[in-house]
């Protein structure tokens, strides 16, 4: 018997019961559709976060004041770190030969004002190269240019929504704007990036380090960023910031952060998502496998006469087994491939609602659906094909047939 | 040639031993055209499932064409029906959702014949029943008498040895029985072994040989042109029709 042979006759023995074939196939789409479209859901906000943290470059280091250790002691008798000064951010400059960037930080909130149209805003004091490490882009005017960095020099560069909604229909530069009690020229707007890590750059203002620190009154730097000029060269860049440190505090008060601890631990945690999405959606697809084992019994003990006949035409018991779980097979794959097809449409329509989300299901998702329904099929399917076999031929001719 | 020795096959009920079969020995020659009667649960059709293949005697032996085919396995037995014997039922069992044709092709898909070769002997086999006309026509749109003629072309599309009907006119009215028993007497004319089991006298009559079963036993042996004797055999002590 070719397997030619075989699909033909599964296919005739399936178009037999049409509606109970139709219903479990559904059964079958809905859960392969399930777990394609959940694990891909899961695999999309993954590589949404993934392109956030990815958007600033994976060879960024990050020098943050304070050790992550815990040391000894009662809480807050520990002696206070270090500050981290533009001093060392200028050593670090010199002392890392493979920097390409390193930009001070400083933080802060602050009333920004125009004519009566005030806000607060978040101000972020750095220099010229942070443009480059945030990948940030100029729409209209400058940047921060660059300055000896403990110069303080009275302007500001915007935010696009910041600048939208203090200069509504103008032209924002050139003209002052009041951040507390500093009047600042605006000298610049950013082009409309959006939220990136939780701070949404569209509603910060940019003022020199100098000023910023000054501003806020602060002799500690928030952070020091430093970009590398490749990945591979992290390591080395972090043992050597340390060390400048520890030889410039007497001690090491620092942590050095990389994007890849972050999103090593992000992209852990989204992938605990989407297997638990995957179980949640396999549940589904053993439901339908059950669905057909269902079918199939119901088959099996409907055709018993049919089977009796199949023996006493001279079937052997593993081509009677092949029938049945051949009828299974095809109609877990048929199930599996019009769920394919359904998490495909649903994706494109989830991706057009929302384009943040790239709905592509992943190709082991595919592969793992399809193998899993026809594994299903196979498995559900063995149970009414066994029992098929072990029918006795008398009894079952003596069954009244067609 | 078919040799039965003490061929008994029993069943338990219950927990009670019943012996379909008690005790059978007979031998049947090939080219033979025998009638298997006596009344319900007489162990008729347990015999023929027992020559087909399909049933096990408990004890005693079998001997098909001089092989001892109890010892054999599942698979094998199978082989052996489907090349070496073949089945008509009352109830035709012919396979709702197929046409005719698929209907007879159907034991060459399990026995490996090639899809071509299916097709010319499929047509050849209806043909000789006198229904290739019929051959797109699903079991639900031939009458009863075409359904068995269906079930006759399927039964010797493999060309076997040994044909066991089983009734083969239990459902017909007598002018598509006729024709049905003229079909089986023509495959027995071209040397066919064929064994019918029947209650109907009028098809035993054509037989060359009745036996007749009581209790699992032979009660009788007759010509098939002796069957006056069978009322007697039978004891039902009643004229025929």
């Amino acid at each position: 018997m070719s397997a030619l042979d075989l699909i033909a006759f599964a296919t005739t023995a399936l178009a037999g019961h049409r509606l109970r074939s139709a219903l479990s196939l559904l059964g079958v789409a809905i859960g392969v559709a399930a777990v394609v479209l959940l694990t891909a859901l899961g695999e999309a906000a993954r590589a949404y976060v993934v392109g956030q943290f990815e958007a600033l470059g994976t060879n960024l280091l990050i020098v943050i004041p304070g050790r992550t250790e815990t040391s000894g002691g009662l809480p807050g008798v520990g002696k206070p770190p270090h500050d981290l000064t533009l001093g060392d951010a200028e050593a670090l400059r010199r002392g890392i030969a493979q920097a390409r960037h390193v930009v001070p930080v400083v933080i802060g909130t602050e009333r920004v004002a125009h004519q009566g149209r005030q806000r607060d805003a978040i101000i972020v004091g750095t220099t010229h190269e942070f443009l480059a490490v945030r990948r940030l882009g100029v729409g209209i005017g400058g940047f921060l240019p660059p300055l000896e960095q403990r110069r303080s020099l009275p302007v500001v560069v915007l935010g696009s929504k910041l600048a939208a909604e203090l200069f509504p229909g103008q032209n924002p530069l050139g003209r002052i704007v009041r951040i507390g009690g500093w009047r600042m020229r605006t000298i610049g707007v950013l082009v409309p990036r959006g939220v990136q890590l939780g701070l949404n750059l569209d509603e910060i203002a940019l003022v020199p380090v100098g000023t910023g620190m000054r501003m806020f009154d602060r002799t500690s730097l928030f952070r020091i960023l430093i970009e590398l000029g490749a990945h591979t060269e992290l390591e080395a860049a972090r043992e050597r910031a340390r060390a400048i440190i520890r030889e410039r505090h007497g001690e090491e008060d620092v942590t050095c952060l990389s994007q890849d601890a972050v999103l090593g631990a992000f992209s852990s945690i989204l992938g605990a998502l989407t297997a638990a999405l995957a179980g949640i959606a396999l549940v589904s697809l053993s439901v339908a496998g059950i669905g057909i084992m269902n079918v199939m019994l119901v088959s099996v003990s409907e055709r018993t006469a049919e089977i009796g006949l199949l023996k006493a035409l001279g079937a052997r018991r593993r081509q009677v087994l092949a029938a049945f779980l051949a009828e299974a097979v095809l109609l877990a794959l048929a199930g599996g491939v019009l769920g394919l097809l359904a998490a495909a449409g649903a994706g494109q329509a989830v991706s057009w609602y929302v384009p943040a989300l790239q709905i592509r299901p992943p190709a082991w998702a595919v592969a793992a659906a399809l193998g899993l329904s026809v594994g299903a099929g196979a498995l559900f399917g063995l149970l009414p094909a066994l029992r098929a076999v072990r029918l006795d031929p008398v009894a079952a001719l003596a069954r009244a047939g067609g | 040639m078919i040799e039965l020795e003490e061929v008994w096959r029993t069943y338990r009920l219950g927990g009670e031993p019943i012996h379909a079969l008690a005790g059978i020995s007979e031998r049947i020659e090939a080219g033979e055209h025998v009638a298997i009667m006596g009344p319900s649960g007489s162990g008729k059709s347990t015999l023929l499932h027992v020559l087909g293949c399909l049933d096990r005697p408990t004890a005693g032996s079998y001997r098909l064409d001089g092989q001892d085919v109890t010892q054999l396995e599942d698979d094998a037995l199978a082989e052996l029906r489907g090349h070496r014997i073949g089945f008509v039922f009352q109830a035709y069992h012919l396979v709702a959702r197929l046409s005719a044709e698929a209907n007879v092709e159907l034991p060459m898909v399990f026995l490996g014949v090639p899809r071509g070769e299916r097709r010319r002997r499929a047509a050849a086999a209806l043909e000789a029943v006198g229904l290739l006309d019929r051959r797109r026509h699903r079991p639900a749109e031939l009458s009863g008498g075409q359904r068995q003629r269906v079930a006759i072309a399927r039964a010797t599309v493999m060309r076997p040895r040994l044909l066991l009907a089983d009734e083969p006119t239990g459902n017909l009215d007598s002018a598509a029985g006729a024709q049905v028993l003229d079909l089986l007497d023509q495959l027995h004319a071209e040397g066919i072994t064929l064994v019918v089991v029947t209650h109907d006298p009028e098809v035993a009559r054509r037989a060359g040989r009745v036996l007749v079963l009581r209790d699992g036993r032979v009660a009788a042996r007759l010509a098939g042109s002796e069957l006056g004797g069978l009322e007697r055999a039978l004891g039902r002590g009643k004229p025929g029709p």
